[in-house]
């Protein structure tokens, strides 16, 4: 697997960071905006999921800690948005702890783990839609201010930048656990737990540090979503749909690269985007498409696009190799 | 008399109505090769289980220098310098054979430079130098065997338990294998071998037990235990060494 240096992860951010100098287009910004808000949600589920090996199937648990944090903290206790978006991270992270000792210490792995963290994310949708606080069916509405100290914006632009900030982040993130002993721990633990733990390695602790990382970074982008649309209820928070494109952009990108979850978002994205085009709008087909890019991705490139250009690459190498060593010889 | 390394203290392990592990008692001296031997289905890798920490005993006790390690879990046991390999190699099959060694060395270096150094050291030391970026999943039956003992050996411990690394080899693959575990224990890494190869067994080790249905029939030099009518019998059956020692003092 090839790994990313700090310098790749710098011109693929600087490049991005041009984008809204380029265009002023709020369809653009928009389109963006979201994609980079999935790259980061998936980026979350690709620590757990793509290093550690655990496939959760409700990172919507995390992305709406993030988001109702933020909201509820400055809706309701005057916190400010910043101070709430950072403190909906820890929440996260707190969450994402919890449960992963709950299940880890259980022993729960594989499909099991996957069904959990679903139930884990259904039971707080239902909750979230029930309890005062969280707005119930309402939903919360967090009320206009366009100034930067609340983390609002007049333009998309500063919107844009700080998401894709929140993006580099976690790339530095991810690639700093990949040089780490506990990357390579986390590793060992999706490759072989038991041999990981005659080597010495405490699985379950790896395994819950690891779920901590990943929620901070999911619930990040439920915080930001918060900021972005100024409104959430139950449904966005928790529901379904977040888990689906949190585990869809680094499994389409690359489990377990870290720039999967990045070029993952904006395919998926963009294949939904053209669906919408060519079908005008018409409910439920863009989870046609994203099922039938699930599909054909573990089907056919089961490394996501990441693998299929190092094959690629390697495939040319070798015919560039006999082409030169035919016209050598 | 000094505490062993290592002492197993009247161990049962029990499988529903199978009694795997039958109040087996040994200690293994530090320093030294002692070899774990005895027909299939004897207990040798259920008992390795229970040194390991990925077996609770249900009866019996595991001592380490003296402390009490019965139930401590895998990676606790394994931190406290008693490292296992599996008789059913397991590579991080993902992993390239240096990441895999790496694993080891990570016990005890945080760092991943010197982790990966000392790593590609112990590669050289048994043969896997040059095969470093290779996938584990690529490699032979022979270079997965190695492969287990690399990682191990990376972990630097201070007792390893080597389920039958030499099983599956053809006798050129033992043939330098041996060697290998010699120089481990003249480094002075005290080594508990199962082992079905009995011309490895008898070439290195210096104290053998023999298990035979979950219970240790006979103890003490190999020269001894091979002679052992008891062990005889064990390995081909009821009345073997009779008609054996009728045939003429045939040697096993």
């Amino acid at each position: 697997m090839s790994r990313p240096s700090t310098t790749q992860i710098f011109l693929v951010i600087a490049v991005l960071a041009t984008v809204p100098l380029l265009t002023a287009s709020n369809v653009v910004l928009n389109f963006l905006i979201v994609a980079l808000l999935i790259a980061l949600a998936g980026q979350g589920w690709n620590v757990l999921g793509g290093y550690g090996g655990q496939y959760s199937f409700g990172h919507a648990a995390f992305f709406g800690t993030g988001a109702y944090l933020t909201a509820i903290l400055q809706t309701r206790y005057g916190v400010n948005a910043w101070g709430a978006f950072a403190l909906g991270i820890m929440g996260g992270a707190l969450i994402g702890a919890a449960i992963g000792a709950v299940t880890f210490r259980s022993g729960l792995r594989g499909s099991y783990f996957a069904l959990v963290t679903l139930a884990f994310a259904e039971v707080l949708r239902i909750l979230a839609s029930v309890a005062p606080i969280t707005g119930a069916g309402v939903g919360i509405l967090i009320p206009l201010d366009l100034r930067p100290q609340a983390f609002q914006f007049q333009s998309r632009a500063p919107f844009y930048w700080i998401v894709l900030a929140l993006v580099a982040g976690s790339l530095i993130i991810v690639h700093r656990i990949e040089q780490s002993r506990f990357g390579a721990w986390l590793v060992a633990v999706r490759e072989n737990e038991d041999a990981a733990s005659a080597l010495g390695v405490d699985a379950t602790r790896i395994k819950v540090a690891a779920t901590a990382i990943s929620a901070a970074i999911t619930a990040a982008a439920g915080g930001f979503y918060a900021q972005y649309f100024l409104f959430i209820d139950s449904g966005i928070a928790f529901g379904p749909w977040i888990s689906i494109e949190a585990l869809l952009a680094p499994i389409v990108g690359g489990i377990g690269t870290a720039f999967g979850p990045l070029l993952g978002a904006f395919v998926v994205k963009a294949l939904g985007e053209l669906a919408k085009l060519a079908t005008g709008d018409a409910p439920g087909l863009d989870l046609v498409i994203y099922g039938s890019v699930l599909v054909l991705i573990v089907a056919f490139a089961p490394h996501g696009i990441v693998g299929l250009l190092a094959d690629l690459r390697a495939r040319f190498g070798r015919l560039r190799g006999s082409l030169l060593g035919r016209a050598h010889g | 008399m000094a505490e062993p390394l290592l002492r197993v203290e009247r161990a049962f392990k029990r499988f529903g109505g199978v009694l795997a592990v039958d109040s087996v008692s040994l200690a293994v001296e530090a320093g030294r090769i002692t070899a774990l031997i005895g027909p299939n289905g004897a207990g040798k890798t259920t008992l390795f289980s229970i040194i390991s920490g990925f077996l609770p005993p249900t009866e019996g006790r595991v001592f380490h220098r003296g402390a009490d390690v019965t139930g401590m879990p895998p990676h606790l046991v394994a931190r406290r310098g008693i490292v296992r390999t599996f008789q059913i190699v397991q590579p991080f099959a993902g992993l390239t054979v240096h990441e895999n060694i790496a694993i080891g060395a990570h016990l005890s270096r945080r760092s991943r430079t010197e982790a990966l150094a000392a790593a590609a050291e112990v590669a050289s030391t048994v043969g896997l130098g040059d095969v470093l970026g290779r996938p584990a999943a690529s490699l032979t039956v022979a270079g997965r065997k190695r492969l287990e003992v690399a990682r191990a050996l990376a972990a630097e411990p201070e007792l390893l338990l080597l389920d039958e690394v030499l099983a599956g080899l053809n006798p050129a693959e033992v043939a330098t294998m041996v060697p290998i575990i010699r120089g481990l224990a003249d480094s002075g890494v005290t080594i508990l071998m199962i082992e079905h190869v009995m011309q490895a067994v008898m070439r290195l080790a210096e104290h053998v037990f023999v298990l035979a249905e979950g219970r240790i029939i006979a103890a003490g030099a190999p020269r001894v235990v091979v002679d052992d009518p008891r062990v005889v019998e064990a390995y081909l059956g009821h009345g073997a060494a009779a008609r054996l020692s009728a045939a003429g003092g045939a040697h096993v």
